[in-house]
């Protein structure tokens, strides 16, 4: 396996060779400008070495193999839970393994849900909640009877706290997304937390953009539950992770049953597995745990002060490029200030429809996602039909985001945006 | 791409025509593209001769799925709905022209595909109505 980050002056190039997707002319023969890493990132050749190297020379099953690749392939699979664990400050019987963010928050909305929701509860969610962060909860006080109320959000889409506690009122849960895939803003878990809290709600966070972007600590958060996804932070897809204190998780019962996740089973009934491991039956994806333990061992050495940094200046380069557009009717939404924002910028440029600019910047080699961001109802509540969203990762440069800007600059010509284009904007 | 966006697609996309809706159509269907939301929905005036007399369509999205719904309406207005039913992608293909990708293809033929719902729909429900 090869070292992936020096610590040195040169250490963007080197993180953005440590890519081989990007250090290669992929696209049309050119260097592809990867600005959807929101949606999932690359992986770096470490990450890439973990899962040959497992499938390679070690492939077997876990927990019950008495010979030596099974023990090994073992020992890798809870030596990357301990990795993840350590990433995000938690212990590793608090650490469980999950397809994606999308399975740990459905996790917990069956199994602590289903035990502890009851009708006319109250869960609270906000109005930038991912899809992922919204059904589960829709359908859980569709099943119990309970009622969901939402935690509203300004224009800039920053969370408005004033009738927090008013809100917070017979709240049972509260879920809410670290940060926000469409907009990018931080949500300030520091004064949501404690108040939650207080008021006796348990809080659940979706940490599928937070994670990735910045460190996060889920004992000086104090969150109750905190779901994430390998595949947005270097890691393969198919491996998530939900951390959740120890006396909630040792209350709740089983999501899934049957294999690996019992202790003993008679024609009679079944006792249930320790944790972790009771919420994770049957064979798990144990090349991907592998794969989201050299992630974040990966992103550890880059230091995730620095890529929050990083992310920032890239945030601030790119809010800069895209207001020299301004005139000609280029629109960015969402808090438009690289301290509360994270990794994603959405934006419209005049009356070219996301899908359209999406499609001409695809021709520039620029890859931007298009549409929705699964936040439907924050899209209607805000009147934008659409919009193009860039985000960015460790392996982003200023280049990048110039190359996004000349882009723009090519479907302004095709699309014949004068100055005249500002006043047939999309929406906002 | 990049070649796709003629000045012709553009100006549907931009002035569109037969838009907006008509006050007694016969038939409306309408769909959307729930990968990226384009919506369209199609309203028809068909005489006794089974002729489409008018047609509006509404919506919104992108220049793909808007300009392709304008130039269908310009298609099918005075023709039998009989064939409007039988219209394949071909048609679709030879308004907006060449360059259009893979991945937008479903956006230039939703238009298409609300159009032949409308008038399948119609053809369908005649023998009730004699
Ligand atoms: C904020 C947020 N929550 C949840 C998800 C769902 O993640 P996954 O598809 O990995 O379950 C995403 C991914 O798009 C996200 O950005």
């Amino acid at each position: 396996m090869r070292a992936c980050v020096a610590d040195d002056a040169s250490k963007l190039a080197r993180i953005v060779d440590d890519f081989p997707i990007l250090r290669e002319r992929t696209v049309r023969n050119r260097r592809l400008v990867y600005l959807d890493s929101a949606a999932t990132s690359q992986k770096p050749q470490c990450v890439i070495d973990a899962l040959v190297t497992y499938y390679s020379t070690y492939n077997a099953n876990i927990h019950r193999g008495v010979y030596e690749i099974a023990a090994r392939a073992t020992d890798a699979f809870e030596d990357a839970r301990s990795k993840v664990a350590r990433f995000v400050n938690a212990n590793p019987r608090e650490l469980v393994w999950t397809r994606n963010t999308t399975e740990a928050i459905n996790l917990v909305a069956h199994s602590w849900g289903g035990a502890n929701i009851k009708p006319g509860d109250v869960i609270l969610v906000t109005q930038l909640e991912h899809h992922s962060n919204l059904v589960p909860w829709q359908e859980l006080a569709a099943k119990t009877g309970a009622r969901l109320a939402y935690i509203p959000v300004d224009d800039r889409g920053l969370h408005v706290l004033d009738d927090l506690d008013d809100l917070l009122d017979g709240v049972k849960l509260v879920a809410l997304s670290h940060v926000s895939n469409t907009l990018g803003t931080i949500a300030p878990l520091d004064a949501i937390v404690p108040r939650a809290h207080a008021a006796g709600a348990v809080v659940l966070v979706d940490g599928a953009q937070a994670a990735p972007n910045m460190p996060v600590d889920v004992k000086a958060l104090d969150v109750d539950f905190y779901a994430f996804s390998g595949h947005k932070m270097c890691a393969p897809t198919g491996i998530g992770a939900l951390y959740g204190k120890r006396a909630l998780l040792e209350a709740m019962p089983p999501f899934l049953t049957g294999g690996d996740m019992i202790r003993t089973v008679t024609y009679e009934g079944a006792t249930y597995n320790d944790l972790p491991w009771k919420f994770e039956a049957g064979t798990s994806n144990i090349a991907g745990a592998i794969g989201f333990g050299a992630a974040v061992e990966y992103l550890s050495q880059i230091g995730m002060e620095w890529v929050r940094e990083h992310e920032r200046s890239l945030a601030r380069y790119a809010f800069e490029r895209l207001r020299e557009l301004e005139p000609r009717g280029l629109v960015v939404y969402g808090p438009r200030d690289p301290d509360l924002v994270a990794d994603v910028i959405s934006f419209n440029y005049a009356d070219i429809h996301p899908h359209d600019l999406a499609s001409i910047l695809d021709g520039e080699g620029v890859c931007i996602r298009a549409g929705h961001h699964c936040t439907m109802p924050l899209m209607e509540k805000m009147g934008w039909p659409a919009t193009a969203r860039a985000s960015f990762y460790i392996y982003n440069t200023k280049q990048d985001v110039d190359a996004l800007i000349d882009a723009l600059g090519k479907a302004a010509a095709i699309f014949k945006i004068d100055r005249a284009g500002a006043a047939g904007a999309l929406g906002g | 791409m990049d070649d796709f966006y003629r000045d012709y697609i553009l100006d549907h996309y931009r002035n569109p025509r037969n838009f907006g809706h008509l006050e007694n159509p016969d038939v409306v269907a309408e769909d959307t593209n729930p990968l990226c939301g384009d919506r369209i929905r199609m309203e028809l005036l068909v005489d006794a001769n089974g002729t489409v007399a008018d047609v509006r369509f509404f919506g919104k999205g992108c220049a793909i799925s808007q300009a392709s719904a304008s130039m269908l309406t310009e298609t099918v207005k005075g023709r039998p709905l009989a064939d409007v039913a039988r219209l394949t992608k071909e048609a679709v293909l030879e308004n907006v022209g060449i360059g259009i990708s893979p991945t937008r293809l479903k956006c230039a033929m939703l238009g298409l595909k609300v159009l032949k719902t409308a008038a399948v729909g119609k053809l369908a429900s005649w023998p009730d109505e004699d």
